[in-house]
């Protein structure tokens, strides 16, 4: 190898020591306490957010009833099973009766007797009667030949007392079979009583709809209020949606809603808010609103997971900024504006949010401002700053979105479609 | 005058460079450990500003929540909120957990370097899953993509080292959650990104069973005669819906109204509460001095070593430097060159050396720290302390082959 000449050392040395420097400055503004804090900014603007309301829920029947006895008692037998769409009226479930037929024969034999009873009592009262008008006969008779003085006064009497003692049979014959009729009232109303629980021992569907549980089956006994079946009305079927109540500001009836079953996340069902609960979870701090579908999608199932989301009017226009802008500086809550000097922070006063991350400013910053948006750590208001147009370079396939935008389709939890 | 030095150095420019070189990258190494070190320190500190509390109010007689597990209702806030001096105060909870992303993601295909985002192939990272209340202490306070959560459920913020991209779709247990936002520097105390969920997902997550296990303990609780008696109906579902409900959660985060003292704050708290409350030097005392101290130390031992041994290889190059100049020093000693002449051009290149050492060490640990799946901390005291030290053991070095080159011979130059 040619010895370099002194100057070329000489120069390759200088050069080596000046990149080796230029190297340590690069380093040294890199990082380090000199080095700018990397933020991307948005500029102000007016627009209009559209506020929603985001909450989970789940299918539920609004009309479902259980159907169990009255009291306890033996399952007999069951004549439908879960799925079997039912008419309103249609037997169910047929409870033991136990002794209800042995009884009611006891009864139809009590009112045979008793309907023999008031023969007996009615032709004893028809004796008394005969007897009574033949004592009347008589006594009126004797009464004439005793004013002629044919007779003496005590036979007189003695038709008399005959007379009232005919009366007063014939009295006590009438009450006799009065109670011989009220005898037989008792024992109708009896055996109609038994009927009805004859026919309380059927289980009858009141409403129509589909049985979705059978939970006794023949020769379980259960207790008065027990279900045997579940039925529902599928006709009913609404989303009890859950909502946070911090977030539920415009809650009402009537608000248009979206609803993603888990079942299928892709499809959002177009729905609308029936009625909100006048009574919130105060465990959960969640308030509850029931969301109908506008059409009912196939093969719905009770219990289903599905997530809503409320549409709430929109507000006039202000200045929108994208929540990631927002920040909390010794609890008050604002943006860090970029001025000529440096950075500001101005205390903001938000409204209404949009599920993108759209925020309603009401008062603090005015339209044409530019404001901080992301940042690479906290900033204060001595930060040298560096904006740049992303701080994460944007990866393929998630490519060219916007803060905000990165999630336009509902956050589903549910699986991949 | 003519540099002595220079001109040695002019002589044997390529052996001068490229041991400056080699020194630079021990050097650098040796920083880049003082870094790893400051890394897990500040992890820690990290993982106390994001929270952004001023109290931690956890289980009584626990130090948790990042050092013990600790476990609270989650209604215990509302009475924390009521005391004089708190001015917000949030339920939080923490989760350790491996985290993947959904199959069919959008980002599942974008490339990301396994190493740095502390990821593998299968999409899988171990992060700290963190359940906050949005607007809450406990949010992360600054983004660097994306959004905050909008919605109350299956939407994640995560930190960057996670690897995930904006869109992305992960899974936590058995739901999927969107990436809506990304954040930097959220780690817990072991150097794990976070993943910032909305806090009745996390619950779940932390405390909801597979559905084997649900199915398993329901039906364990049928066969136990206690809760399945025939004479109450309603009993068994009573028994199972309690099971399945939780409502628990690991720590309340407590910021304390300005000019009220934590420690005033924090004392009805341990008082009246029956909870432990810590503030937060407390906090950065558990978390440095007692969850970090046995892997600081490990490192921080290592790093002692890595100094010592660089010192004394700085110490040989520079001394073997000058022996192997040991018969153009006696040629100088013969054409009559003073002794400190010769003693400043060892001195002039063994601090040179050291310089370049110096400068070679920190750019190259400033470029390779960020490659290092945990986080790695260099901070400008630490450079400048190690400046100060290189430079003084390049003195030191020196005197040593100062010494051997004045006791040289003049003759040796002739002798050989």
């Amino acid at each position: 190898m040619k010895p370099m000449s002194v100057t070329r050392r000489r120069l390759v040395l200088s050069a080596l020591g000046l990149a080796l420097l230029a190297a340590m400055a690069f380093v040294v503004m890199r990082s380090g306490p000199l080095a700018p804090t990397r933020v991307t900014v948005v500029r102000a603007a007016e627009g209009r957010v559209a506020p929603a309301l985001f909450g989970i829920g789940t299918v539920e029947a609004r009309r479902s009833l259980q159907v169990g006895p009255t009291t306890a008692a033996r399952v007999r037998h069951v004549a439908v099973d879960v799925g079997d769409t039912v008419q309103a009226g249609q037997l169910l479930a047929e409870m033991d009766p136990v002794d209800l037929d042995e009884r009611g024969q006891a009864l139809a034999a009590s009112l045979a007797r008793a309907g023999s009873l008031v023969t007996a009592m009615e032709s004893q009262r028809r004796d008394a009667l005969a007897r009574k008008e033949l004592a009347v006969v008589n006594t009126r008779r004797t009464v004439e030949l005793g004013a002629q003085n044919f007779l003496s006064a005590s036979a007189v009497e003695a038709r008399q007392q005959e007379q009232a003692s005919a009366e007063a049979a014939l009295g006590a014959a009438e009450a006799n079979l009065a109670a011989a009729r009220h005898d037989q009232q008792r024992l109708q109303a009896e055996q109609a009583g038994l009927k009805q629980q004859r026919a309380n021992v059927r289980l009858v569907a009141a409403m129509n709809g589909v049985v979705t549980a059978r939970d006794a089956e023949p020769g379980t006994t259960v207790v008065a209020g027990q279900a045997v079946l579940r039925v529902m009305d599928p006709a009913s079927l609404w989303v009890r949606v859950r909502l946070d109540q911090g977030r539920s500001t415009g809650l009402a009836a009537g608000l248009p809603a979206r609803i993603a079953l888990r079942s299928n996340p892709a499809q959002a069902l177009p729905g609308r808010v029936a009625r909100v609960e006048a009574v919130s979870d105060s465990v959960t701090e969640e308030r509850v609103a029931l969301v109908e579908f506008e059409q009912r999608p196939a093969g719905l199932s009770v219990g289903e997971l599905a997530e809503v989301t409320l549409s709430l009017p929109s507000p006039p226009a202000s200045v929108v900024l994208p929540n990631a802008s927002l920040k909390r500086l010794s609890g008050q809550l604002g943006a860090w504006r970029l001025e000529a000097g440096g950075l500001q922070f101005a205390a903001v006063r938000t409204g209404a949010m949009s599920l993108d991350g759209q925020v309603q400013v009401l008062d603090g910053v005015k339209a044409g401002e530019t404001i901080v948006v992301h940042s690479e750590k906290e900033l204060a208001a001595s930060s040298r700053i560096k904006v740049v147009q992303a701080l994460v370079a944007p990866q393929p396939g998630t490519g060219g979105q916007q803060p905000g935008q990165a999630s336009q389709q509902p956050g589903l939890g549910g699986r991949q479609p | 005058m003519i540099s002595l030095a220079g001109r040695d150095i002019l002589h044997s420019w390529g052996k001068f460079v490229l041991t400056g070189l080699g020194l630079g990258l021990l050097i650098g190494v040796t920083l880049s450990m003082a870094g790893v070190y400051r890394g897990m320190v500040d992890d820690a500190r990290a993982l106390l500003n994001n929270s952004g509390a001023d109290l931690w109010v956890v289980q009584q007689d626990t130090q948790g929540p990042y050092a013990e597990s600790s476990s609270l209702r989650d209604d215990v806030v509302r009475g924390v909120l009521g005391l004089a001096g708190v001015e917000r105060a949030a339920n939080v909870t923490y989760l350790t957990m491996q985290v993947r992303r959904s199959d069919g993601a959008p980002g599942a295909a974008a490339s990301s370097d396994p190493v740095a985002t502390g990821g593998d192939a299968s999409g899988e990272v171990r992060a700290m899953v963190v359940g906050f209340e949005p607007g809450q202490p406990g949010e992360p306070g600054y983004l660097v993509a994306g959004r905050h959560l909008t919605r109350s459920h299956y939407e994640a913020v995560a930190d960057v080292r996670t690897g995930f991209a904006l869109g992305d779709r992960i899974r936590i247990r058995r739901h999927d959650y969107t990436v809506v936002g990304l954040t930097r520097r959220m780690v817990s105390s072991g150097g794990d990104p976070m993943v910032f969920i909305p806090l009745k997902d996390a619950q779940e997550a932390q405390f909801l069973k597979d559905n084997d296990a649900i199915l398993n303990e329901r039906a364990r609780t049928a066969a136990n005669p206690a809760f399945n008696r025939p004479g109450v109906p309603g009993l068994l579902e009573a028994v199972q819906a309690a099971q399945s409900a939780n409502h628990s959660v690991n720590a309340i985060l407590v910021q304390v109204r300005p000019g009220f003292d934590p420690e005033a704050v924090a004392a009805p708290i341990r008082r009246w509460k029956h909870l432990e409350a810590y503030t937060r030097v407390q906090m950065e005392e558990i978390l440095v001095a007692k969850l970090i101290a046995t892997s600081a130390r490990q490192i921080g031992m290592f790093l002692v070593i890595l100094a010592i041994v660089s010192a004394a290889i700085v110490a040989f190059i520079i001394y073997t430097m000058t022996l192997g100049k040991i018969r153009e020093i006696a040629v100088l000693k013969l054409i009559g060159t003073r002794d400190r002449t010769i003693a400043g051009m060892i001195l002039q290149q063994a601090l040179g050396l050291g310089l370049i050492g110096f400068v070679v060490g920190k750019v190259s640990a400033t470029l390779w720290a960020p490659v290092f799946p945990k986080y790695v901390l260099l901070e400008p005291a630490d450079a400048l302390r190690g400046l100060v030290v290189v430079m003084l053991i390049c003195t030191l070095a020196s005197t040593l082959a100062i010494r051997v080159a004045l006791k040289v011979d003049p003759a040796a130059a002739i002798g050989g």
